[in-house]
């Protein structure tokens, strides 16, 4: 199978795997234990991948707070921050293609009386750090907004945004979740106070990532107990995952140089490829700034789920946006909706049908993308012949 | 290979859907669409002079379960005569495709409604009331 999925999640590097081994077979201890060995053991290699963590963003290891998922960073620092009583103000800025995890977190503080603006993008995915400058209040909290979006790969001035909040004195949480591994991430240049990255997407393993949360900036944690993570995350660490991201993090900060240009390379290929072949296929994203490796699109007379299919039968992994697609295990039609994220650039909901998205990882390699682009047109073809919408053309 | 969620006749009607296509001399035509997620469904209809269905032929926009459920149904009619493909039920096509995920029972109700637009349109074309469809899936329904 050719896996073109990455945005989902990447395949562990081997050496990653490799070190979290013994810490399931012989460092096992808590490394709250620290008076036998291997309690401290435990305890010393999760502060080692603290250092490699917070050196892959320019944080400092006390900056760096592992959590469980992606999902988790978010939610710690938009409820976390807002907790928090040092921090007041009763609006929160997001944008509107946010991942779930932020949205409906911050969608739900509606209940709780807080007010949010969701910023337009334009039809490239791109929000205009004007528009941010004016959305600010003298009430608003916290603005929350992603560095790259999984799904169209388009990646924000994220710096400008970070420079608005700034002066205008607002915290500012960044989900580089879909960033860390495929860009530069410098949590210092970026103007962030809060920023989110999983190590399953940089070649860690599942189970362990982080909230950077700049010195000074007061979070609060979310669950009570054994006052791990100096309080802000209670329970037991996942010394092995944790292990594992250190390590990612290592190998992504000394080898990124490699791979990045390698993708950035694939991309146009792919890009071109599936540009030149029909003139009903319509990209996503901002052409320029994209995730190095990801290619989105959508395309007319046919629908994604079929699309993505076909494209599984014939051994390719990757993902689709259409309503189809969306939820399978639900327990009824009405779960079913196009993404949110399409519809707001622009892609026509009742045609946000057709969208596919793939995103490489450095184990993808030339033959991968001949591969692709080799199947693809037989297989719009086949789908086309079969759609009531294609011969109206 | 791990199982999907579609039953293996689903997947055989997607790879090999049956009697994909469109009658140029169709003499009943109907299109459904979906408002859940945008998909459309056309069936073309032959029927002859006993009110038999002779051929039928599908063309689908929409997942792998509306594209099995299409190729499903037309192979239930062929042969048919008009009250029996009236009788086809969704849940006939379901059953007859060994289930669906319950998000995807609404692709095969597709099926059900685009069969009843076809034979609406034969009967239009026939110059009777369309509105006979209506009556005899009343009646049909009542007596189950
Ligand atoms: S046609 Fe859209 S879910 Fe089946």
């Amino acid at each position: 199978m050719i896996y073109l999925d990455n945005v989902a999640g990447t395949k562990p590097d081997a050496r990653v795997v490799e070190k979290m081994l013994s810490f399931y077979t012989e460092h096992y201890g808590n490394p709250s234990a620290h008076f036998y060995p291997i309690g401290r053991e435990a305890f010393e290699a999760m502060e080692a991948a603290r250092g490699e963590v917070a050196s892959f963003i320019n944080a400092k290891a006390e900056e760096i707070v592992f959590t469980s998922c992606g999902t988790e960073s978010n939610n710690l620092a938009v409820k976390g921050f807002l907790k928090n009583p040092k921090n007041s103000g009763k609006h929160v800025i997001i944008s509107e293609i946010e991942h779930f995890s932020v949205d409906s977190t911050v969608t739900k503080l509606i209940n709780d009386g807080y007010q949010i603006t969701k910023l337009k993008v334009d039809d490239s995915g791109l929000v205009n750090p004007d528009d941010l400058k004016n959305a600010i209040r003298k009430d608003t909290a916290l603005v929350s907004i992603q560095h790259t979006n999984p799904e169209i790969g388009t990646i924000q001035y994220t710096d400008r945004l970070g420079a608005v909040c700034r002066e205008a004195g607002v915290a500012f949480h960044v989900d580089a979740i879909a960033a860390a591994g495929f860009s530069e991430l410098d949590v210092k240049s970026l103007n962030c106070d809060m920023l989110s990255i999983a190590s399953q997407n940089f070649y860690g393993p599942r189970g362990a990532a982080a909230l950077y949360i700049r010195e000074g900036v007061k979070v609060s944690g979310l669950m009570d107990g054994g006052h791990q993570e100096r309080g802000y995350r209670s329970g037991s660490e996942n010394v092995p995952a944790i292990v594992g991201m250190g390590e990612a993090a290592r190998i992504a900060k000394a080898e990124m140089g490699i791979w990045v240009p390698e993708l950035v390379r694939l991309q146009k290929q792919l890009w071109d490829g599936l540009g030149g072949m029909f003139d009903f296929l319509h990209f996503t994203g901002n052409k320029d700034r994209r995730r190095p490796g990801h290619v989105s699109f959508w395309i007319e007379y046919i629908e994604g789920e079929s699309l993505l299919m076909w494209l599984s039968l014939k051994g390719f992994a990757c993902a689709s946006g259409s309503a189809c697609s969306s939820n399978i295990l639900a327990e009824d039609e009405e779960d079913l909706a196009a993404s949110y994220v399409l519809t707001a650039v622009g892609v026509p909901s009742d045609i946000c049908a057709g969208s596919l998205g793939m995103s490489m990882s450095k184990y993808n390699t030339q033959d991968d993308i001949d591969n692709v682009l080799k199947v693809m047109p037989e297989t719009v073809q086949r789908l086309c012949e079969m759609s009531p919408m294609y011969n109206r053309k | 290979m791990a199982k999907g969620p579609y039953s293996d006749k689903v997947m055989d009607h997607f790879m090999n859907p049956r009697n994909m296509g469109e009658i140029s001399d169709a003499n009943g035509v109907g299109e459904v669409g979906n408002p859940a997620c945008g998909d459309v469904m056309k069936i073309f209809l032959k029927i002859n002079d006993d009110q038999v269905c002779e051929d039928v032929k599908f063309k689908t926009f929409g997942c792998g379960a509306a594209i099995a459920s299409s190729s499903m149904a037309t192979e239930l009619m062929i042969g048919k005569k008009v009250e029996e493909l009236l009788a086809l039920t969704n849940q006939a096509i379901v059953d007859a495709l060994d289930g669906l995920p319950p998000a995807k029972i609404h692709c095969s109700v597709m099926a059900e409604e685009a069969i009843e637009e076809a034979l609406k349109n034969y009967f239009k074309s026939k110059g009777q009331d369309p509105a006979i469809v209506d009556e005899m899936k009343a009646k049909i329904k009542k007596e189950n």
